[in-house]
């Protein structure tokens, strides 16, 4: 019963807790390297992954050219659900809460009402989860139309609004995945409302639901073991009896069922009847408390048999049960002070088991787990356990890195001794170069600007040669000594005037073989100054490169390492005084149990005592007669 | 003995329906307790994401960052057991995949299998998988494949599928 306890217990939270979607299509490394974690239940990890890229996404100017663009509302509903899952109800919702009130769809809309809803009711607030399950409005996505009725069922329930509740639970009963679960959930309200007439009816019907589906099989004797206990309460113990015995031997409500049946039995003083379902049930695991209480039942319908004898060794064979189970519980209590339970639990290859706070019984000095089934099912034990269990991985997490920053010291260290003395030399040289370009980079500029001159306006001179240009000089020089001279001959100056114009002559029907030669030159150039501006610029990136290797990591890395210090500190008064509530808890319930078969022993050993004298007087009075 | 009769109808009766069983007393301080838990998460998530940055600003520079990322291609059936990277002919990863790797990877989760750090230029990737075909055959495939290092951090994708299936083979493109 206690594993199907606590499989009920969170049924519903698993039911509403929908996969992270498959990515479809998927153009966002980062987005899917957060479902590769999530996936495997790793959900600090995919948190972390998916909460950085997002605030990326949301940093960059052009988003729309961004991977994450097309997925950004999966991203968002996913960072949601990795929240809600990894018990950050805080924080969980926000995201949703964004696409909830942004410009989207309405299929999107009601997607993200119906996570919205799922969060609050998962935070036991039932009146914002009703809110924003009221926002669901027009087009539903198929795929989550039932889970937001079911979902809007089990809040009505939660605020005691039966009669609401019932309404949309009628409307399940056709779902294929929630009509089973619908069916009882449907008896209850009924019954919570008071309809107790409609209550049975439908717990009957819930009781005899033809399924091979393990949780259904189970929902099916929950419904027959709650409609016989409401029918035993009330006094109609002939009519419990064929629903208790509806209830498979072999389920887990099995042992409720067995010692219920046999109390309806005893009521209708059928004791023979009832010696049945209890001496199935005394064989049973002991730690149960409808076994224990079987011990204890059986010989007392021995005793209504006047079968005192057997009722004796049954008593005897309770008291030794009840000694040996105190004597465990007793170890128990002592193992929790010792702090061995939350030893146990945070031990990681023990968790590798889906059983594994069951099997948390078969360690040496662990508490008999057995014994905190229904404490470990119940909601807050659940709660704290996890936080626990999630406090022992942040610490663990938190140490590893605490433990990584001598490396990143070592490696800064390092990085800074073999650079620091290279870099005066290397700046230096790099300085008189980056002279040398910059000069080169301003001839480079001032031909490419005369190129372009001279394509708009030709300049024919710009084009001569260093010899012709010192020929022209000298030209104009002369030019200007015979017009101060006033003797020179004609014959002079025309001589200048011919000496000029086969120069001009040559300048200008060269004029576009120079200036294509020119420009090819020019081109030339461009393609070298472009390879020393790629090689200039790799210096610079690696310059920059190297001086971002080992500065400016020590105060980050200051800073963080007194965070992770604080952390653990942190972390470490929140396990001790989690931790101290759950051995608490588990103590309380363990000395609860433990008191309680003491009483149980008590009653054994006078009802042993009187069994014994009633054995006693029936031999006397078979051996008196004649 | 009659008390036993009451007192296990009460038992019963504390087995009947109800929708959330709470230790009350227990309860406020557990929620307290569980808003602490909450904001000391929300913390180290924080530095997780800070400390990251700055292991990846100081081990794989920008300039120099090479990743690699591991995906299954869509409705592959295919069991893959392990994957080997080599690259420029130096083994760069190889990794074996456990049930819940492989889950995650068959349900559209990418793994970062390789970050590393190469100089700017052509590269050979040579990818090796192992793996299970549906039908219980076991097979190994390569692929060999160059890509160009450029100045900006690089992601490749290795998408893989079973041979036979799909499109199939090992397929290797840019993010």
């Amino acid at each position: 019963m206690s594993r199907l306890s606590l499989l009920l217990a969170n049924l519903l939270l698993v039911l509403l807790a929908a996969m992270p979607a498959r990515a479809e299509d998927l153009n966002d490394l980062y987005f899917g390297e957060a479902l590769y974690f999530a996936h495997q239940g790793l959900y600090f990890e995919a948190l972390e992954r998916l909460d950085t890229e997002v605030l990326q996404h949301k940093q960059i100017d052009e988003p729309e050219l961004d991977s994450l663009f097309v997925h950004i509302d999966d991203a968002k509903f996913s960072l949601g659900d990795f929240e809600l899952r990894y018990r950050m109800h805080h924080r969980a919702g926000r995201a949703i809460r964004a696409v909830l009130e942004g410009a989207v769809d309405e299929v999107v809309r009601n997607d993200a009402a119906y996570r919205l809803a799922r969060i609050h009711f998962q935070k036991q607030q039932m009146e914002d989860a009703l809110l924003a399950l009221d926002r669901v409005d027009g087009e539903i996505p198929e795929a989550i139309r039932d889970d937001i009725e079911f979902l809007r069922a089990n809040v009505y329930l939660a605020q005691g609004k039966q009669l609401e509740s019932v309404d949309v639970l009628k409307s399940l009963k056709n779902s294929d995945e929630y009509s089973g679960f619908a069916s009882y959930n449907l008896g209850i309200a009924y019954l919570q409302n008071g309809q107790r007439a409609l209550a049975i009816e439908q717990l009957d019907r819930a009781g005899q639901i033809q399924t091979r589906d393990a949780s259904e099989l189970a929902i099916r004797d929950k419904s027959n073991l709650v409609l016989g206990t409401v029918l035993l309460e009330n006094g109609e113990f002939e009519r419990s009896l064929p629903y208790l015995n509806r209830v498979r031997l072999d389920g887990p409500f099995s042992n409720q069922a067995l010692l219920s049946a046999g109390w309806a039995a005893m009521s209708v003083e059928d004791f023979e009847r009832a010696v049945v379902p209890w001496s199935i049930l005394v064989d049973r695991e002991i730690t149960d408390s409808a076994t224990q209480e079987a011990l204890l039942a059986l010989p007392y319908a021995y005793g209504k048999l006047n079968i005192h004898g057997r009722a004796a060794i049954h008593y005897g064979r309770a008291l030794d049960s009840f000694g040996a189970e105190i004597q465990k519980l007793n170890a128990s209590v002592d193992s929790i002070r010792d702090g061995k339970f939350l030893e146990a639990l945070v031990r990681e290859e023990i968790r590798q088991n889906k059983d594994w706070v069951i099997r948390l019984r078969t360690l040496p000095e662990t508490p008999e787990t057995y014994y905190l089934m229904d404490l470990l099912a119940s909601h807050d034990f659940q709660t704290g356990l996890q936080n626990y269990l999630d406090l022992a991985d942040l610490r663990r997490k938190l140490l590893t890195w605490g433990g990584g920053f001598d490396a990143y010291d070592e490696i800064v260290e390092i990085r800074t001794g073999h650079y620091e003395p290279l870099l005066p030399d290397v700046d230096e040289q790099f300085r008189k170069l980056d002279s040398r370009m910059r000069l080169r980079v301003e001839q480079h500029k001032t031909l490419v600007k005369r190129r372009d001159d001279l394509l708009t306006s030709p300049r024919p001179e710009f084009l001569a040669t260093p010899e012709e240009q010192m020929l022209l000089e000298r030209i104009a020089v002369l030019e200007a000594k015979a017009a101060m001279n006033f003797a020179s001959n004609e014959q002079t100056l025309v001589r200048l005037q011919r000496l000029k114009g086969v120069l001009s002559y040559t300048l200008r029907t060269e004029y576009h073989a120079r200036l294509t030669e020119f420009d090819k030159n020019v081109r030339n150039l461009d393609q070298a100054m472009a390879m020393v501006q790629g090689e200039y610029d790799e210096y610079v990136r690696n310059r920059q490169a190297v001086t971002h290797s080992f500065e400016g990591y020590e105060k980050p890395m200051r800073r963080l390492r007194a965070e992770v210090e604080q952390s653990v500190e942190e972390i470490d008064r929140l396990m001790a005084r989690q931790g101290h509530l759950l051995e608490v808890l588990a103590i309380e319930k363990l000395v609860a149990r433990r008191d309680h078969l003491e009483n149980y022993g008590d009653k054994a050993r006078f009802a042993l005592a009187d069994s014994y004298d009633r054995a006693t007087q029936a031999q006397a009075r078979l051996s008196e007669t004649p | 003995m009659s008390n036993l009769l009451r007192n296990s109808l009460l038992l019963v009766l504390a087995a009947s329906p109800v929708l959330v069983t709470a230790q009350d007393l227990s309860g406020d301080n557990i929620r307290s307790l569980d808003g602490q838990v909450q904001e000391i998460k929300s913390d180290v998530l924080s530095i997780a994401s800070e400390l990251n940055t700055l292991e990846e600003r100081l081990l794989f520079p920008s300039h120099t960052q090479v990743s690699l990322f591991v995906s299954i291609g869509q409705d592959e059936e295919f069991r893959l057991d392990a994957v080997q990277l080599e690259i420029n002919g130096e083994l760069a990863s190889h990794h074996i995949y456990s049930f819940k790797e492989l889950d995650a990877l068959q349900n559209g989760g990418v793994q970062k299998i390789y970050t590393g750090n190469l100089t700017t230029g052509e590269h050979q990737l040579n990818v090796t998988m192992i793996g299970k075909l549906k039908n219980g055959k076991d097979f190994n495939e390569s692929g060999s494949f160059v890509f160009t290092k450029g100045v900006k951090p690089k992601a490749l994708g290795i998408t893989l599928a079973g041979p036979g299936f799909g499109s199939g083979g090992i397929k290797v493109g840019d993010w």
